[in-house]
C-alpha cells in the first residue's frame, strides 16, 4: 500500500500567523482538524481521547483575543496533539495502560500549560506504548496506532500515535517523550520531524515518568521550523523540576535557514554496518547534501556507543521498576480488590500491567537488588560514562553527527513484538545521545524501495539545539518532498 | 553467671520544624483535618516531581553543626518498598552519601555518644488500621492520612556508644534539648516530633565482637526507652544464659505488658533497592547555605553546662552547701534555658552560687517568667541577700513577686515590710533570745552545736522572719567568744 502526499493542514507557522493576523479564525482551523481526524480515526488509531469541546471552547477564546486586538501567542490557534502521559487538567490520563484507565489529573503538565498559554488548542491525547515502553505503540493497552503510510505497519513507538497524528496531517504539531528514542524513531518511520532536546531544556513536570534520568518531551511536526517554534514555546526553566536547566528557552528560528558552512559533521560510521542498506544509504547521502551545503564532512568511528544499547535496558527498567511502583491500588487508577494489601496490590497490578511493562518492572527490580546492584545498575552507569566520555572526545573535532534514526523502516505488525531484544534493538542508535542527555532531531531524508520514509538522526552536544536544527533545515531543503508527511493513507 | 555488658545505638527520627514539606509547597503541620495538607507532589500523583526545601536542608546543617559533624556533598536516594502509607511506594531518603557524618554528642555525665550520621529524609503518611487489634493483618480495613507524607525528617543515627538504659534516656533528653536549641524541632516525642529505634545487644564483658542485636520499635516516650532497652538487655541476657542464641529481629516495644514482641519476619524481609534519586540534583552545601545553617547555631548545652561551671569558679565557694548539687543545678539551668539569666547577674555583681541557685531552684519552678527577668534586678535582689538586708525567706519571697509583676526588688522588699532589720534591733533580739533561754544558751557556750539552730530559730521567730540567718548566726558566736 502507498500513501499519497496529503495537504494536511497547514504548517504550524503558516497557521500562528493567520490567526494573530486575524487572516483566519482558530475555530475554522480546530475544524479542519478535527474533521481529518473524523476522517482517519478509525484507519489509525492516534488518539485514547480526543476533546472537541474543550478545544472548540479553547479555540474560540484565542478568536476573542485576536477580535479584542491582544495576541494569543506564538502558537495562536495551532490543534496540537498531547501523547497520553502529559497530564492534563480534567481530562484523562492513561499512558495507554489499564491501571490508569479512567484516572484524570488535577493538574496540567508544565509543557500543556505553556502551549496553551501559547494560544495553542490542544485536541486530544495520543496513544502510546503502554507507560512508553516500545518501539511500535503495540503495547497500548488500548489497541495499536496504525502508520499513515502503510496501515499494515507500525508507525513507531513509544509515542506513535502522536507521530501518526502529524504524518496524516490531523494536526500540525505534537508532542511526546523520547526515553530511548521515542520521539525520533516514531517520526522517523511516520516521514516527519522528531526533536528530543537536552535533558532539562523542557520540564518534565507532568509527565509520567518511565525513566527519570532519561525522559525528555519534545515536539513533532511536518517541518524543521515548526518542531523549532514547538520546542521554543515549551522550554526553559521550570522550579517545579529539580532537573530543569536554569537558562531561557533556546531561540532556534531565528538562525534555521543560516546554512551550514563551514559545519564541521561527523558521519559514526560503527552503526552503519548494522542497519537495513536504505538507512545506511539515507546517512551517506545526507552527508553528501550537506558538504554540497558548504559543510565538513568527514567520518568517525565511536565504538563505545554500541554499549549504550545494553546499558539503557538495565539502567531504563531500573528506573521505570521504581516509577511504577505508585500504581498500587491505594489512591488512583485500578484496583482489583483481595483480603488484604498486599493482595490487593498483587492483583491490582498483575491484573493492570501488560507483559512488556512487567517484563521491565521485573528486569529493573531484579538490577536494583542487593547482591546485583554492582553487576547491573553500576555497571550500567559506567557503560553510561563511557558513552558520555567518548561523545565528548568526537565533539571536539565535529560540531554534530549524523547517524541513522532507525536500524531499519516501518515494520509489519507483529514482526518483532514476540521478540523482545528485536524490538529493543530499533533503538540502538537514539540511546546514546539519550544517556548522554543531549539533543537529537530525525529528520525525513528519503523514502526506501518501497515507498516508505527514512529519517537521518542528527546528533548535538549538550544545548547544541541551535546548530543541530540549522543541519536539520539544512538536509531538509535537500530532501526529496516525497520524503515527508503529511500522508493520506 | 556471666558479667555482662550491654550495647545500645539509637536512631532518632526528628520532624523538622519547617512551615512546608520537604519537597511540595504543603503545609507541615500537626493535627490537622486527614488528607488536608496533600498536593500532587506529597500524593505522588504520576507526573509530579519534588523540588526541595532549602530551609529543611539549613535546619538539617543546623543539627549536624550542632552534633559536631562534617556536613558534605550529599545525594538523595529512593528506598523502594511497598506500603499503603507511602504515596510513590518508595521514601527519598539520604544513603550512603549523607548530608551529615562523624560528630558527637557530649552528655551531662560528660560521657561521649559518637554520631555516625544525621541524614535527611521524607516521612511517610499514617495509616490507621481498623479491627482486628489495630495490627495491618487482621485489621478490617485500613485508613491513611497523607496529611505526613513528605514531612522533612532528620534522622540521626548514633554509633553504639551507649552501655545502659540510661545513659540511652540521657542521650534521647540530651538530643531532644539540642534539637529544640537549634530551632530544627519542636522535640515532641508524644506528637512523633521525635521518634526513637534502639539497637539492642548485649555481650560477655570485656568481649571485642558484638553480640546479636535487636531493633527495638515504638518508643514514644523517655520511660517507655528506658524500660524497653532495661526488658530487652534482660530477655537478652536470659537467652543466652540458658544456652540459646539472640536472633536478628526486629522488635515492637509493647507499653501496656512491658515487654518486646518480634514482629513478622514478612514485615521485615526487604530489599530496599536503594539508588539514586534522579528526579533531584546533589546536594552541594555551599557557602551560603552553611551560613544560614551557623546564624542558627549557639553554643550547644554541654559548651553552656562548661561556661556555667567556669563562671561558677569566679566566686566564693560557697559557705554552706545550698539545696542541691551544683552539678544537677547547672544541668537544671542550661536546660531550661536560664543560664543567660544567671550570666547576667554575675556580670551585674551577685554571687555566682547564689544565683545558679536561686536560678536552679526558685527561678526554675516559673521557667517562662524566669526568662523574662532582668538580671540586673535578679542580681540587685541576690546582693540584698547576699549583704544581709534580706533573708532567705524573704530573698524568695521577693523573687517570687519579681518572676509574677516584675519591679524593683527593693521597693517589692519594702511593701513586704521586709526593711532591713538594723543591727541595734538585731542585737536587742538576740539577747532577749538569750535571757529567756538559760538552759540552751548553756549547753550551746558549752559546745553543743546542734543547740545552734534552735537559738537561731527562736531569733527568726521572734523577728518573724525579718532577721538575717546569718547575721544572727554570726551574733551568737559572737556573744559565745565574749
Amino acid at each position: 500500500m502507498t500513501a499519497r502526499q496529503a495537504p494536511g493542514i497547514g504548517t504550524v507557522t503558516g497557521i500562528a500567523a493567520a490567526v494573530r493576523s486575524g487572516e483566519i479564525s482558530a475555530r475554522s482551523v480546530l475544524q479542519r482538524s478535527l474533521e481529518r481526524v473524523a476522517d482517519l480515526e478509525a484507519d489509525l488509531h492516534c488518539f485514547n481521547v480526543t476533546t472537541a469541546e474543550k478545544a472548540m471552547a479553547d479555540a474560540d477564546a484565542v478568536d476573542r483575543l485576536v477580535g479584542s486586538g491582544l495576541d494569543p501567542g506564538p502558537l495562536a490557534g495551532v490543534p496540537v496533539a498531547l501523547k497520553d502521559n502529559l497530564c492534563t487538567e480534567g481530562i484523562p490520563t492513561t499512558c495507554s495502560s489499564r491501571i490508569l484507565a479512567g484516572w484524570i489529573p488535577p493538574y496540567d503538565a508544565t509543557v500543556v500549560s505553556r502551549l496553551r498559554s501559547a494560544g495553542a488548542v490542544p485536541v486530544g491525547k495520543t496513544n502510546l506504548d503502554e507507560f512508553a515502553m516500545g518501539s511500535s505503540t503495540e503495547n497500548s493497552a488500548f489497541g495499536p496506532t496504525r502508520n499513515p503510510w502503510d496501515t499494515t505497519r507500525v508507525p513507531g513507538g513509544s509515542s506513535g500515535g502522536s507521530a501518526a497524528a502529524v504524518a496524516s496531517g490531523m494536526v500540525p504539531l505534537a508532542f511526546g517523550s523520547d526515553t530511548g528514542g521515542s520521539i525520533r524513531q516514531p517520526a522517523s518511520l511516520c516521514g516527519i520531524v522528531g526533536v528530543k532536546p537536552t535533558y532539562g531544556v523542557v520540564s518534565r513536570y507532568g509527565l509520567i515518568a518511565f525513566a527519570s534520568s532519561l525522559d525528555q518531551i519534545g515536539p513533532f511536526a511536518a517541518t524543521v521550523a515548526d518542531a523549532a517554534l514547538g520546542l521554543e514555546v515549551v522550554a526553559g526553566h521550570d522550579p517545579m523540576d529539580s532537573t530543569s536547566l536554569d537558562l531561557p528557552a533556546p531561540q532556534l528560528l531565528a538562525s534555521l535557514s543560516d546554512g551550514v558552512s563551514g559545519t564541521r559533521i561527523g558521519i559514526v560510521e560503527d552503526f552503519l554496518s548494522d542497519v537495513s542498506p536504505e538507512c545506511g544509504e539515507a546517512v551517506v547521502a545526507a552527508g553528501e547534501a550537506l558538504a554540497a551545503a558548504g559543510a565538513k564532512v568527514d567520518r568517525v568511528t565511536i565504538p563505545e556507543l554500541l554499549l549504550g544499547l545494553p546499558a539503557y535496558y538495565i539502567i531504563a527498567p531500573a528506573e521505570a521498576s521504581s516509577n511504577l511502583s505508585r500504581y498500587d491500588g491505594v489512591r488512583y487508577g485500578l484496583r482489583v480488590d483481595g483480603p488484604d494489601a498486599e493482595t490487593m496490590n498483587a492483583r491490582t497490578r498483575g491484573e493492570g500491567f501488560g507483559p512488556e511493562v512487567k517484563r521491565r518492572i521485573m528486569i529493573g527490580t531484579y538490577a536494583l537488588s542487593a547482591g546485583y546492584y554492582d553487576a547491573y545498575y553500576g555497571q550500567a552507569q559506567k557503560a553510561r560514562t563511557l558513552v558520555i566520555r567518548a561523545f565528548e572526545a568526537a565533539y571536539r573535532n565535529f560540531d554534530v553527527l549524523l547517524t541513522p534514526t532507525t536500524p531499519s523502516v516501518a515494520f509489519p505488525f507483529g514482526s518483532k513484538v514476540d521478540d523482545p531484544i528485536q524490538m529493543y534493538m530499533c533503538d540502538v542508535c537514539s540511546i546514546p545521545s539519550s544517556l548522554a542527555g543531549h539533543p537529537a532531531v530525525s529528520v525525513p531524508f528519503a523514502l526506501s524501495p518501497e515507498g516508505l520514509p527514512v529519517g537521518v538522526q542528527v546528533l548535538a552536544p549538550a544545548l547544541g539545539e541551535t546548530v543541530m536544527m540549522r543541519v536539520a533545515a539544512s538536509l531538509e531543503a535537500a530532501a526529496p518532498g516525497q520524503a515527508r508527511g503529511p500522508v493520506t493513507p | 553467671m556471666t558479667e555482662y555488658e550491654t550495647v545500645v545505638g539509637l536512631e532518632v527520627h526528628c520532624e523538622l520544624a519547617t512551615a512546608t514539606k520537604l519537597f511540595c509547597g504543603c503545609r507541615n503541620a500537626f493535627g490537622e483535618a486527614p488528607n488536608t495538607n496533600i498536593c500532587p507532589v506529597c500524593l505522588g500523583l504520576p507526573g509530579s516531581l519534588p523540588v526541595i526545601n532549602r530551609r529543611a536542608v539549613e535546619l538539617a546543617l543546623r543539627i549536624g553543626t550542632a552534633l559536631n559533624c562534617t556536613a558534605q556533598r550529599s545525594i538523595f536516594h529512593r528506598k523502594n518498598y511497598f506500603y499503603p502509607d507511602m504515596p510513590k511506594d518508595y521514601q527519598i531518603s539520604q544513603y550512603d552519601e549523607p548530608i551529615n557524618v562523624g560528630g558527637f554528642l557530649e552528655l551531662p555525665d560528660g560521657s561521649r555518644v559518637g554520631i555516625e550520621r544525621a541524614h535527611m529524609e521524607e516521612d511517610t503518611g499514617k495509616t490507621t488500621h481498623v479491627g482486628g487489634g489495630g495490627r495491618i493483618h487482621e485489621a478490617g480495613y485500613s485508613l491513611v492520612d497523607y496529611n505526613r507524607a513528605g514531612v522533612p525528617l532528620v534522622e540521626i543515627v548514633s554509633r553504639p556508644d551507649i552501655s545502659s538504659a540510661a545513659q540511652a534516656r540521657a542521650y534521647v533528653d540530651e538530643l531532644r534539648s539540642i534539637l529544640v536549641a537549634t530551632g530544627a524541632s519542636d522535640g515532641r516525642m508524644e506528637e512523633g516530633s521525635l521518634r526513637v529505634d534502639a539497637n539492642v545487644s548485649v555481650r560477655p564483658a570485656g568481649a571485642a565482637e558484638y553480640g546479636t542485636r535487636c531493633e527495638v520499635k515504638n518508643l514514644n516516650s523517655l520511660r517507655s526507652l528506658e524500660r524497653a532497652i532495661g526488658y530487652e538487655v534482660a530477655r537478652q541476657i536470659a537467652l543466652l544464659e540458658s544456652g540459646e542464641r539472640v536472633a536478628q529481629e526486629t522488635r515492637h516495644w509493647d507499653e501496656g505488658d512491658g515487654r518486646t514482641h518480634a514482629l513478622r519476619s514478612k514485615e521485615e524481609a526487604n530489599d530496599y533497592r536503594y539508588f539514586p534519586e534522579p528526579d533531584l540534583a546533589p546536594l552541594v552545601p555551599d557557602a551560603r547555605l552553611l551560613a544560614a545553617a551557623a546564624e542558627g547555631v549557639g553554643p550547644m548545652p554541654a559548651e553552656r553546662r562548661r561556661q556555667l561551671s567556669e563562671l561558677l569558679k569566679t566566686g566564693p565557694e560557697p559557705a554552706e552547701r545550698r539545696d542541691g548539687s551544683t552539678t544537677d543545678q547547672v544541668v537544671t539551668v542550661v536546660e531550661l534555658g536560664l543560664d543567660e539569666l544567671v550570666h547576667g547577674a554575675v556580670t551585674a555583681g551577685a554571687d555566682p552560687h547564689l544565683s545558679l541557685a536561686r536560678a536552679a531552684n526558685e527561678a526554675a519552678a516559673n521557667p517562662d517568667a524566669a526568662k523574662l527577668l532582668d538580671p540586673i534586678a535578679f542580681a540587685a535582689l541576690l546582693k540584698m541577700e547576699s549583704s544581709g538586708q534580706l533573708s532567705a525567706t524573704q530573698s524568695k519571697e521577693v523573687l517570687a513577686e519579681l518572676m509574677t509583676h516584675g519591679g524593683d526588688p527593693a521597693q517589692i522588699a519594702a511593701r513586704l515590710g521586709y526593711e532591713q532589720m538594723d543591727g541595734a534591733a538585731l542585737d536587742s533580739m538576740v539577747d532577749e533570745v538569750i535571757a529567756s533561754n538559760p538552759e540552751e544558751w548553756r549547753r550551746y557556750r558549752a559546745g553543743e552545736e546542734k543547740v545552734a539552730q534552735f537559738l537561731l530559730g527562736q531569733v527568726m521567730r521572734a523577728s518573724k522572719g525579718r532577721a538575717n540567718g546569718k547575721l544572727v548566726a554570726a551574733a551568737f558566736v559572737a556573744r559565745r567568744g565574749v
